[in-house]
């Protein structure tokens, strides 16, 4: 078998050798380095753009919305977005104008002496006040998408006590360790190849042949090693590679763009901030009766994928509990911000931030275990969600057990405590918190039936090579498709090789995003493969093993074989009323988190951290761990310690790393991971899909954590230390 | 400025502006782009290097300083083989996107060098100076204890 | 690449150093380039971090702790020496961003940088020590750390000299020493409050206290009301809250000044409870 061991990643070597080559470490020969002008202000007309006599602009290529042939707009959902501000910017840190030259130094010089004109005009910058303003930013109202969500008639229940509360969440940087790069090679054949750090390659053909004015077969899109994504690379790398491209067809050179890490910091998108208010009627006995939710998340200042967000936000705000009468609305406004945009978990994890906070409120006023109360609410098989969605088999029962018992088992960790129970001194505290979340694997509703995802499969000599879009950006899909492909066939892992992620060799698997490229895509590439021998026993007429076949053919010519998503569990949703199957699956999972707080300062520790997680199947146990751990982390930082601070011009006024506080080794827990399996069928051997779940359920878990350790309730994140003191008496 | 030092064992002779960094020195001239980029300012740790057998950051270190030092990158570690700390990343998963874990490696591999190994407890203080954002840390300390450690 | 309009001499000996700062003031010292690399330079660079004599850890003949300006952090952590005189030092020199920064930092820069959040300032004002500085007219003299900062990022040096070395006097049986860092991480953390304190107990009662703190104000500063305060008696808790009337925090992007008087206030106090137990 070599599904369900830990084989090591077939990118390793040249990642511990440094020969792995980055976006940055490419060395292009005649190649250009560009740099990107920005509005200072958050909204403004643009009056002028002049270049300085007083600069010899010889060798500098410049360009401005008035240099665009095509449409200036990058295509995604909408095409609201301009690759370079027009007649206004909508907010700080919006491009405007572009600027190339033989060095990075000279570019920057040259920079200078562009003198860009504004007038200046007041921003909205209140996303409460979006929807009444009278500026528009997008559309009529501000809006960029309302859903509702409707079942059972929560307006007749009237018994049981009613409890009303409101939480919120911050913007949340990706914060990848290589910051936004690009490059555009201008083609023999007059059109562009671009290369670069990103998760979705095909998104950048979509996204700015319109642009550039040139045919889709006019561009190609080579992926590099990509230092980490978690959703900062799904959609702005369209707007880098439209960048390089514009000054590349300006120039007819190679461009290169590499973002420094303020710029990054400044410019690129964010986690979605969300203020949610969640109400429900509970019996006595605690069981949900009613269950009503209001989403209002900030888009910033375009679309992007903002929809999508407030979608799979809405669909999660329930948390993994079962009700009968659901009512639930989500709004998402625009605001003079910098766009925000997909990162891990997508609106799933404001909204069971929401949703977790809102359970332990209910344990407080009505005076339950929040454990107890939990496993009273949880779904079980056969329970409908707010869609109308019928549950199989759901696990989240049991990643609560596995949890609590991984927990248990170790000694360290106890029971919850009573504040004073514990620490160094009284003022500090130890405390524990426990927290769930379900996830729905891949796309919601019709999703991947109308995108088609494809993969092929070929035979070269002895290798079987793998083609697909979906890029490894660290949580390891090469390896994990290498394994696909080898136990399918039942070849050992060296016979099969991931051919680079270049759009011109590679079928659209679609984008690397939303968990579905394990649980989706690997499911496609498994049936290629199965296809591909298929073919090799029709050729032969014999029907040896995949190895046999290979080591007696004839035949030196290359067999591909490619194959096209296949729904293979049934699937009703209606977008319109938002009822039916939003999800082809869920994953669960249950945290158990251990902190010290210190009651003087405000500081949280964590001291041990306990996952149990359904995957499906752990293809790659090692990999699955890696998803899983590296996720919890990351919402242990949103959790405490990660805030971006807006100024008053929408702004990230904390743009260094030296202030925006990511964890270190030091900060993080030790950690448990435990891997609960409740196969998926239409997944590759079960998997499901694991990249965002581990997002959803850790800051909950602080929370509560925190309460437990010494009484202060807090529901609006980050839980900073200075936050926390203004709550300690 | 005329400098003279030893790069991964190799002597070189380097003319450099007085605004070059030791990190733009490798990563440009000397093509060894195993050193990343990731924040110019001392903050990641994907540039980190040993400079006479101390891990270091090379963003932080104009090149003018670095003459008669001898420097250790990533491309320096492995010999025939991997350096164990190498295999251990692997072995463990401990390298994800990659962009950190050459500075990573570097530090761990000074703590390996180290005439009395830090303990177990200890390595994630030693570590703190590079920060990964794709594993949590787990299986980095993992591998790091495994090799560098003594077992007790 | 750093901003290009610099320039660079570097001296070979302590005696070179002081001749060069001595003919141009303007010169900018550099050591381990922890701070300066990412403030960047002024117009004119003296790189010293070549001058191994001014590198190294020792007892004077007067019984003091003596370290060379250019001694690394790191130096300092693996320091048998300073691990016996001042464990306070040793956990300074190990919250100092981390290993990687620890390799390269000197104590020198992280004086002669001054910023009001340099974590081995306000111990170093705690254990009363002087700092050496030297001028090639005037050769070397001391200051004593409560009067080495002006006013924010100056320190009271004259234009020709350089910072040499570091002076600690011995810590007896009866001084009781303390270090508190509190910033956002456990590491790579800039201060929003440092606390460092020498308190000498002698039968129950303060006879002498030194308190200091770090980043909440544009100096390292001493609390005068409160070392005033917990002189003659017992240790008492209570007098923490006169810190308030000793430091002047401010808002800024790592914290606020509300949040800094409340912990420069409770970190304290946990400290005295502590000695007063």
């Amino acid at each position: 078998m070599i599904i369900g061991q830990g084989v090591r990643r077939g990118d390793g070597v040249p990642k511990v050798t440094g020969d792995a080559l980055y976006v940055d470490d490419l060395d292009i020969e005649g190649c250009l380095h560009g740099v990107t002008i920005r509005s200072p202000h958050a909204r403004a007309k643009i009056v002028s753009i002049e270049r300085s006599e007083a600069f010899d602009w010889s060798g500098i290529t410049v360009v401005t919305a008035d240099d665009i042939i095509g449409e200036n707009t990058i295509y995604l959902m909408t095409r609201d977005q301009p690759a370079l501000a027009e007649s206004e910017v909508r907010h700080c840190h919006e491009p405007v104008a572009l600027i190339a030259a033989t060095t990075l130094e000279k570019a920057k010089e040259a920079a200078e002496f562009l003198h860009v004109t504004y007038e200046p005009l007041p921003p909205l910058l209140d996303v409460t006040q979006s929807k009444t303003s009278d500026i528009t930013i997008f559309g009529t109202d501000n809006t960029f998408k309302e859903i509702t969500i409707k079942k059972g008639d929560h307006e007749s229940v009237t018994e049981g006590t009613l409890i009303e509360g409101t939480y919120k969440t911050g913007l949340h940087e990706q914060l990848y360790i290589e910051p936004q790069g690009m490059i555009a090679i201008p083609r023999e054949d007059g059109g562009v190849t671009i290369t670069g750090s990103m998760q979705c390659p095909y998104y950048i053909i979509k996204g700015i042949t319109d642009l550039l004015g040139i045919e889709k077969s006019e561009m190609n899109v080579v992926q590099t090693t990509t230092g980490g994504g978690f959703g900062g690379k799904e959609e702005y790398p369209s707007m880098l590679a439209a960048h390089v491209a514009l000054l590349s067809q300006a120039s007819g050179k190679p461009v290169k763009i590499i973002y420094e890490r303020t710029e990054d910091l400044q410019a690129t998108t964010k986690r979605h901030p969300a203020i949610i208010t969640i109400r429900s009627r509970v019996s006595d006995k605690g069981r949900l009766l009613t269950w009503e939710a209001d989403v209002l998340v900030d888009g910033g200042a375009y679309n992007t994928l903002t929809p999508v967000v407030l979608s799979r936000a809405v669909l999660h705000v329930t948390g993994p509990y079962h009700c009968e009468n659901y009512n639930i609305t989500g709004l998402a406004v625009a605001t003079n911000t910098p766009p925000n945009g997909a990162f891990r978990g997508f609106g799933a994890p404001q909204a069971q931030f929401a949703s977790e906070r809102h359970m332990d409120r209910i344990a407080r006023v009505l005076d339950l275990d929040c454990i107890e109360l939990r496993r009273r609410n949880l779904v079980v098989s056969g329970d409908e969600t707010a869609t109308g969605q019928k549950l199989y088999d759901p696990g989240a029962h049991t990643v609560l057990d596995a949890a609590l018992s991984a927990a248990d088992d170790l000694g360290a960790l106890r029971s919850i405590s009573r504040p004073g129970d514990g620490g160094e001194s009284a003022r500090v505290r130890k405390g524990r918190g426990v927290a769930l979340a379900f996830h729905g694997c891949g796309f919601t509703g019709n999703g991947e039936a109308s995108l088609q995802a494809r993969v092929s499969v070929s035979l070269e000599g002895d290798k079987v090579h793998i083609q697909t879009a979906s890029t490894d950006i660290g949580q390891g899909v090469d390896t994990i498709f290498c394994q696909i492909v080898a136990e399918e066939l039942q070849i050992p892992l060296d016979m099969v090789v991931m051919d680079s992620h270049d759009t011109d060799n590679v079928p659209d698997s679609g984008p690397t995003v939303a968990s579905r490229t394990t649980m989706v895509v690997g499911r496609v590439c498994q049936r290629a493969a199965a296809g591909l021998l298929e073919l090799l026993r029709e050729q032969s007429g014999r029907g040896d093993s995949f190895e046999v076949l290979v080591r007696e053919r004839q035949s030196s010519s290359s067999l591909r074989v490619e194959e096209v998503y296949a729904e293979e569990v049934d699937m009703v949703w209606d977008e319109k009323t938002y009822q039916g199957d939003a999800y082809p699956t869920f994953g669960w999972s249950c945290v158990v988190v251990d902190c010290t707080v210190d009651q003087d300062t405000g500081e949280v520790r964590y001291d041990k951290f306990v996952s149990a997680t359904d995957v499906g199947r752990a293809l790659n146990p090692v990999l699955a761990a890696g998803q899983i751990e590296g996720g919890s982390l990351q919402a242990l930082g949103w959790a405490t310690s990660e805030e971006v601070v807006l100024d008053d011009r929408g702004s990230m006024k904390n743009a260094r790393l030296t202030n925006y506080i990511v964890p270190t080794s030091l900060d993080a827990p030790e950690m448990h991971t435990v891997m609960v399996e409740i196969p998926f069928s239409a997944g590759p051997f079960g998997a499901k899909g694991i990249g965002e779940i581990p997002m959803d359920a850790p800051a909950a878990a602080v929370a509560q954590a925190i309460e437990s350790a010494i009484g202060v309730v807090l529901d609006e994140l980050p839980m900073t230390p200075e936050r926390i003191l203004c709550e300690v008496e | 400025m005329k400098i003279d030092f030893t790069v991964n064992g190799t002597s070189v002779s380097a003319d450099v502006d007085p605004s070059t960094r030791l990190m733009d020195l490798l990563r440009g001239t000397l093509a060894l782009t195993g050193t990343k980029n990731g924040c110019s300012e001392g903050e990641c740790g994907a540039c980190s290097v040993l400079v006479d057998g101390r891990s270091v950051c090379s963003c932080l270190i104009p090149a003018f300083q670095i003459s008669g030092s001898d420097v250790v990158t990533v491309e320096g570690l492995a010999g025939e083989v991997l350096h164990p700390i190498q295999d251990a990343f692997l072995k463990h998963g401990a390298a994800q996107c990659g962009i950190c874990t050459p500075g990573l490696l570097i530090t761990a591999a000074e703590l390996s060098a180290q005439e009395v190994p830090p303990a177990a407890s200890e390595v994630r203080e030693l570590l703190a100076g590079n920060l990964c954002r794709c594993t949590g840390y787990q299986k980095i300390i993992d591998a790091v204890v495994e090799v560098v450690c003594v077992s007790s | 690449m750093l901003a290009a309009n610099f320039t660079v001499q570097s001296a070979g000996n302590l005696a070179e150093a002081l001749r060069l700062k001595s003919a141009n003031s303007e010169l900018q010292p550099l050591a381990g380039g922890t701070d300066l690399m990412v403030q960047g330079f002024k117009n004119k660079v003296l790189d010293i971090h070549r001058l191994d004599e001014l590198r190294g850890i020792d007892v004077t003949d007067s019984g003091e702790l003596k370290i060379g300006a250019l001694t690394t952090f790191r130096d300092i952590v693996d320091s048998e020496l300073v691990q016996a005189w001042s464990p306070c030092l040793v956990e300074v020199a190990r919250t100092i961003g981390a290993r990687t920064i620890q390799n390269r930092a000197t104590i020198g820069g992280n004086i002669g940088n001054a910023s009001p959040a340099g974590d081995s300032l306000p111990l170093l004002m705690a254990l009363d020590s002087r700092l050496v500085v030297a001028s090639e007219l005037r050769g070397e003299r001391e200051i004593p750390f409560e009067y080495l900062f002006e006013k924010y990022r100056t320190l009271n040096m004259n234009p020709d000299e350089l910072i040499v070395a570091v002076l600690i006097p011995e810590i007896t049986k009866n001084d009781h020493t303390h270090y508190r860092k509190v910033g956002a991480r456990s590491a790579q953390a800039i201060s929003k409050v440092c606390l460092s304190g020498r308190i000498r107990i002698e039968e129950g009662v303060v006879t002498e206290a030194r308190i200091a703190y770090g980043a909440v104000g544009p100096v390292p500063m001493r609390c005068p009301s409160v070392e005033a305060a917990l002189v003659g008696s017992p240790v008492d808790p209570q007098v923490s809250r006169l810190v308030l009337g000793d430091i002047t925090p401010m808002d800024d992007i790592r914290s606020t000044a509300e949040y800094r008087n409340r912990v420069a206030v409770n970190v304290l106090r946990a400290w005295l409870e502590y000695l007063a137990r």
